[in-house]
């Protein structure tokens, strides 16, 4: 019965105009309609011939079919990278659609199979990338699209996450069951914009803004940010923009003809401008950098220079959770610091005693915030 | 597929990089709206969150767009910062032709996507905003004849960032001073005087509805204003509602935005810009209604 609704389709379609779609290429003309897949081509078929060529091809029916009705634009190109529609022939894809495939964006897995005998009708799943093996009955079951938002704010131990695209989505759910429509609102409730922006790159017209003209275009108490130097811009994005803190692979740079050397990322969406978060660290960058340069001197045995580093890269690394409470060959391990803060810093928290400003009254200027 | 009859919804919003409460009630009114069927699409876009300002179109199908700011007055945000993201380029101010309460809708295109865009006046200097705040008193007190016997105080930032903000506080409070409903209706800054630190001060009546015309609860509403009141020492500890203060309660109702009824502001604000919004302003407010008390 389905395939009888696709042929009618079909053949209104084909009434409309030409019909090319991943193998399958039909016309209408005044000696009756031809029609070409991979293997055949057939010409001058009326309409009784047209349907039942298109009845010994179920798939590529089915599969222009599908492709017709998810219409034009951002969803339909989206939902085809999925499984591959533009690289892998029907008849392959079929066969492993019927097993289901399963893709990565950022930190989700989709997943879509096929659902049944007769229909090419897809359902999808999302989940979290290390949720891929585990039993579904382990998975909170999330039931819509819009179920995700509230979860979506928080990581795994329950910190709000203010970057969508920070690779800390939290794990243990599930939402499956979704057509293609509801998968890709999902997507973009996990990653806001970024089916929409990952269109604009695969069409070529993605409108990249770059880090000068972000700051030219601030106003209020960001208005600031455009006196960061260019060398401080590198250590913006290497501070905020690199795959460890970010999954959107930046595309803009300096200015259009100044790239970063930092690198940008290998996700599948592109980040086109910076974004609020970073506009907002930049700022008190741009403060700070302000500042001159001193020299102060510090008197320090050399294992506790490596400490001062290795607190300084553990704690840029987001890894001060990860130190055993007694592993104190850690030099970011907390009694480690302690030792080193009761040893080298006095009551007002000065390192080795050597005060900030020395021509300042407040020697206790660590809590200015 | 586009369909150009297609209209959609976008709700702009603050938001915020710290609060994952911010955007609540942005995501709460679109999802008011999105229930009654109006619109083909209803969204969201912050200025601290994502989608951003500068991202949300793109995500809207529709080629009609009514862009709603939920916020509270006219000024730095609904006349720079998101006509400016929105790159809704051809935007002037005096399209509005304000005089600081008055906005409408202007009717733009935006500079990365084919699209019409209605960008229409803030929530909270609409008129029906006066019902929100004193559906907030009604909620806050569990009382839907609320008002005899009761002071009223609609509590602003002041003046000290925008000019505008004072004249909505202004205008609520005279519009629901006006409705005779509460002995009393004063406004309150939080960074002027009438301070609100001394709120017990303005007031004869005993029970006083203090509601700040704020979007969201967070720093202000929920430590600020609590603490300068008397509410409590720490807000961390909480504060009682009522909360006994120099002889007076108060019922401290958080900021109006969160109350559902905001969503039908949003609506109006939508189909004044030209949305055609059927029943559904009647619908929201018979959604958005308190439930009876069950016995």
């Amino acid at each position: 019965m389905d395939a009888d609704r696709q042929a009618d389709a079909f053949v209104d379609a084909v009434a409309d105009g030409p019909i090319a779609c991943d193998g399958l290429h039909s016309e209408a003309g005044p000696d009756g309609y031809s029609v070409e897949t991979p293997n055949d081509r057939s010409e001058g078929l009326d309409e009784a011939a047209l349907r039942e060529l298109l009845a010994d091809h179920e798939r590529l029916l089915d599969n222009w079919w599908t492709w017709h009705r998810a219409g034009d634009g951002s969803r339909r190109a989206f939902l085809r990278w999925v499984e591959s529609a533009d690289s892998r022939p029907v008849a392959e894809r079929y066969d492993t659609l019927a097993e289901g495939v399963t893709t990565e964006w950022g930190e989700l897995s989709i997943h879509v199979e096929l659902t049944g005998e007769d229909t090419g009708d897809r359902r999808y799943e999302l989940r979290h990338i290390d949720d891929i093996d585990v039993p579904t009955a382990d998975l909170a079951a999330f039931e819509e699209p819009l179920d995700l938002r509230r979860p979506m704010k928080f990581d795994d131990d329950g910190r709000y996450r203010p970057l969508k695209t920070a690779p800390n989505m939290p794990t243990g759910w599930r939402l499956g069951g979704l057509d293609g429509r509801d998968c890709v609102e999902a997507v973009e409730i996990a990653y806001p914009a970024t089916v929409a922006n990952w269109y604009r790159e695969k069409e070529g017209n993605l409108d990249i803004t770059h880090w000068r003209e972000t700051g030219e275009r601030q106003t209020g108490i960001y208005g600031i940010v455009e006196e960061l130097p260019r060398e401080a811009v590198e250590w913006v994005a290497e501070a905020a923009c690199v795959d460890s803190q970010c999954l959107k692979r930046r595309e803009w740079g300096y200015d259009e003809d100044d790239s970063l050397s930092t690198d940008g990322g290998e996700g599948p969406f592109p980040c086109r401008e910076p974004c609020s978060l970073v506009v907002a660290a930049a700022r008190r960058w741009t403060t700070l950098e302000r500042e001159d340069e001193r020299t102060y001197e510090f008197t320090l045995t050399p294992s506790e220079k490596e400490q001062v580093e290795d607190i300084i890269d553990t704690v840029a690394g987001g890894a001060t959770e990860d130190i055993r409470e007694a592993d104190v060959y850690q030099g970011a391990n907390r009694y480690r610091t302690r030792y080193l803060r009761a040893k080298r810093m006095d009551e007002e928290g000065n390192l080795c005693g050597v005060v900030t400003d020395p021509d300042s009254d407040d020697h206790d200027d660590h809590d200015d915030q | 597929m586009t369909d150009s009859n297609a209209q959609a919804l976008v709700v702009v919003a603050h938001g915020s990089h710290l609060n994952p409460d911010s955007s609540a009630p942005a995501n709460n009114h679109a999802d008011t709206i999105r229930e009654t069927g109006v619109f083909d699409e209803v969204r969201t876009g912050f200025w601290k969150e994502e989608p951003s300002l500068r991202e949300v179109l793109r995500t809207v199908e529709a080629d009609e767009v009514y862009v709603v700011p939920l916020f509270i007055s006219e000024g730095y945000f609904t006349e720079q910062v998101i006509p400016r993201e929105l790159r809704l380029e051809e935007w002037d101010v005096d399209q509005w032709d304000s005089d600081g309460l008055s906005a409408d809708s202007a009717t733009l295109a935006a500079g990365d996507v084919e699209k019409t865009v209605h960008y229409c006046g803030p929530v909270g200097t609409h008129e029906s905003m006066t019902d929100v705040l004193i559906r907030r008193a009604e909620s806050v007190t569990g009382d839907p004849d609320v008002g005899p016997e009761f002071g009223f105080a609609v509590v602003g930032h002041g003046t000290e960032r925008n000019e505008n903000s004072a004249k909505a506080i202004e205008y609520h409070a005279d519009r629901i001073r006006e409705r005779g409903r509460f002995d009393e209706v004063q406004a309150l800054y939080m960074d002027e005087e009438p301070e609100v630190d001394d709120v017990t001060d303005y007031f004869e009546s005993e029970d006083i509805v203090v509601v700040p015309l704020f979007v969201s609860d967070g720093f202000h509403t929920q430590e600020d204003i609590p603490e300068d009141m008397g509410l409590t020492d720490d807000y961390q500890l909480g504060y009682d509602v009522p909360a006994g203060v120099d002889g007076h309660r108060i019922w401290y109702a958080g900021a109006v935005g969160t109350e559902a009824l905001t969503a039908d502001v949003v609506l109006e604000r939508s189909a004044e810009g030209g949305a055609d919004v059927g029943d559904a302003v009647e619908r929201v407010r018979e959604r958005t209604a308190p439930k009876p008390a069950s016995d």
